[in-house]
């Protein structure tokens, strides 16, 4: 059963890119277990502007796990404890009564702090658009049978697919790399037929910049994996390198 | 050079350095089993490998092996420290399935490499570079010893515990490192997918063990055998 909890939220703050950040401590008391985790932090910052000091800045959207937009490292986490979930389906019954909670940003040097617990995300966008496309317009949808394509590549391209570009497996990364989601990006295309012409041109325009982003090198821990809110498998990564060093190998 | 300025490239050469040297570790552990069965079997290769221009050239691809797989394992782990950035996290939590080993790679091979530094001053400065300067014998113990009688090498210095102990710990450093890159080498040449990961990482943890249960069998059992 869903009962109140008194918690303890150990933010952190931070005025600018280049300010110092230092976490806070507030207390909050008689949050509700069925309440979410962003709406516990809305009540937190219900709490400080009727307080007369600055809300805590954080990034959010859709708020049902679609969008990729919320980005909370929380208890050692990125996206909180619960597994296959992002930090707005994330419920405070996850947490115990006189819990400590600790929130902080992605950290990662391709995702520097904007402010408070916002990060700048905008690298991945960059990364797609090297090549996380098809370059011409498909037009209209031909007749599915038209194209037949094995049941196991639309369930692989299906489940690359889900990534939401959160941002969390380089957040989770001890290297710092974007490895899954750029594999999940080349993937997604290059199992279907449209998106396969341009597979070694995508795969090595998209490797090329994340290269020159600077996102580290990956050895294949699996804290991506582990942390994904999507669950996109590292088989997707075995599949990048395929794609990448043959790719090269032909050039 | 894509090798060489990729991040997948760089990767490919610690991988392939990896298998590389993962080859040379089964050669070897073939060679160290010979002596539990037969030392003069064992002398053979060590008078076979002595100081010949293929025993020489052989050690030399080796070491080249050795410094590319450790030079790239400097870069890589520079660079991906420089990725993560200054701030670190004040919490931090390994999620089940990250193996403690794949995150301390650099660490375990730091040791790997401590050891090799006492295996090479036991063993191959007193054998192949000892005949290299022009010695057929050396003194180990108050005893002269032949420099291809590697079997009496093995002898002396695996009767004593300390050296024993110490072998031991060495190879539960290469056992973690090898239950991670065995099966990481093959993720990083692509060959890999969902059905395959766990076949290679229980592969994986079958060879290391293999490998390091080999090696401390004829560790231990030279050290009983002196004891008798
Ligand atoms: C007998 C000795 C060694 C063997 C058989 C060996 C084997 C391997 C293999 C197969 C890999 C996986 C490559 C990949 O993931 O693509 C690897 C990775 C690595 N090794 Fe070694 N290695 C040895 C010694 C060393 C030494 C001496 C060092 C460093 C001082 C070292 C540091 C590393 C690092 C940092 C990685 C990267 C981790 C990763 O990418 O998964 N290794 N090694
Ligand atoms: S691969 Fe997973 S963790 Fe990475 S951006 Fe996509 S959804 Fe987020
Ligand atoms: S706010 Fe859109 S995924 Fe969480």
């Amino acid at each position: 059963m869903d009962k109140d909890i008194n918690i303890t939220v150990k933010v952190w703050r931070q005025k600018g890119p280049k300010e110092k950040g230092r976490f806070e401590t507030y207390k909050l008391d008689n949050v509700s277990q069925g309440s979410s985790f962003l709406e516990m932090l809305d009540i937190l910052n219900e709490k400080l502007i009727s307080e007369g000091k600055v809300p805590v800045a954080f990034d959010h959207d859709c708020r049902e796990g679609i969008c990729g937009m919320c980005s909370l490292y929380i208890n050692g986490h990125p996206h909180g404890p619960d597994s296959a979930v992002t930090t707005c389906q994330l419920h405070m019954r996850k947490f115990k009564d006189g819990e400590t909670i600790t929130v902080e940003p992605w950290r990662s040097a391709g995702f520097p702090v904007i402010r408070d617990l916002m990060v700048d995300r905008y690298a991945y966008d960059k990364i797609i658009q090297a090549g996380g496309f098809v370059s011409v317009n498909t037009g209209g949808i031909p007749d599915a049978n038209s194209t037949p394509i094995p049941k196991k590549n639309a369930d692989l391209a299906m489940d690359a697919a889900a990534c939401i570009g959160c941002g969390a497996c380089a957040a989770a990364c001890k290297n710092g790399s974007a490895m899954l989601f750029v594999s999940a990006k080349v993937s997604q295309l290059a199992l279907l037929p449209q998106g396969k012409v341009e597979a070694a041109r995508r795969a090595k325009a998209m490797i090329a910049k994340m290269d020159e982003l600077g996102f580290g090198n990956c050895t294949n821990t699996r804290a991506c994996e582990a942390e994904c809110p999507k669950e996109v498998s590292i088989s997707n990564i075995a599949r990048l390198n395929r794609e990448f060093i043959s790719a090269k190998l032909q050039d | 050079m894509w090798l060489l300025n990729s991040s997948i490239g760089k990767k490919l050469i610690m991988s392939i350095s990896g298998l590389f040297l993962i080859l040379f570790l089964l050669f070897h552990l073939t060679m160290n089993v010979a002596a539990v069965f037969s030392e003069e079997a064992y002398n053979v290769i060590c008078s076979f490998l002595g100081s010949n221009w293929y025993a020489v050239a052989g050690t030399g691809v080796l070491a080249a092996g050795f410094l590319i797989h450790i030079g790239y394992s400097i870069l890589l782990t520079l660079e991906n420290r420089k990725a993560r950035g200054n701030d670190r996290y004040a919490v931090n939590a390994r999620p089940k399935n990250v193996e403690w080993a794949s995150q301390n790679m650099f660490v375990l091979g730091l040791i790997v490499v401590c050891f090799i530094v006492l295996h090479f001053s036991q063993f191959w400065y007193h054998m192949m570079f000892a005949e290299l300067i022009g010695h057929h014998e050396v003194e180990l113990g108050g005893q002269a010893i032949g420099t291809t009688d590697g079997a009496a090498f093995i002898k002396y210095y695996f009767s004593n515990i300390v050296v024993v102990i110490l072998y031991l710990v060495w190879y539960v450093a290469l056992w973690f490192h090898l239950t991670h890159g065995f099966w990481s080498a093959l993720q990083t040449i692509g060959w890999n997918n969902t059905i395959w990961l766990n076949r290679w990482k229980i592969i994986a943890n079958i060879f290391a063990t293999v490998i390091a249960l080999g090696f401390a069998f004829v560790t231990i059992f030279f050290y009983l055998k002196s004891l008798c």
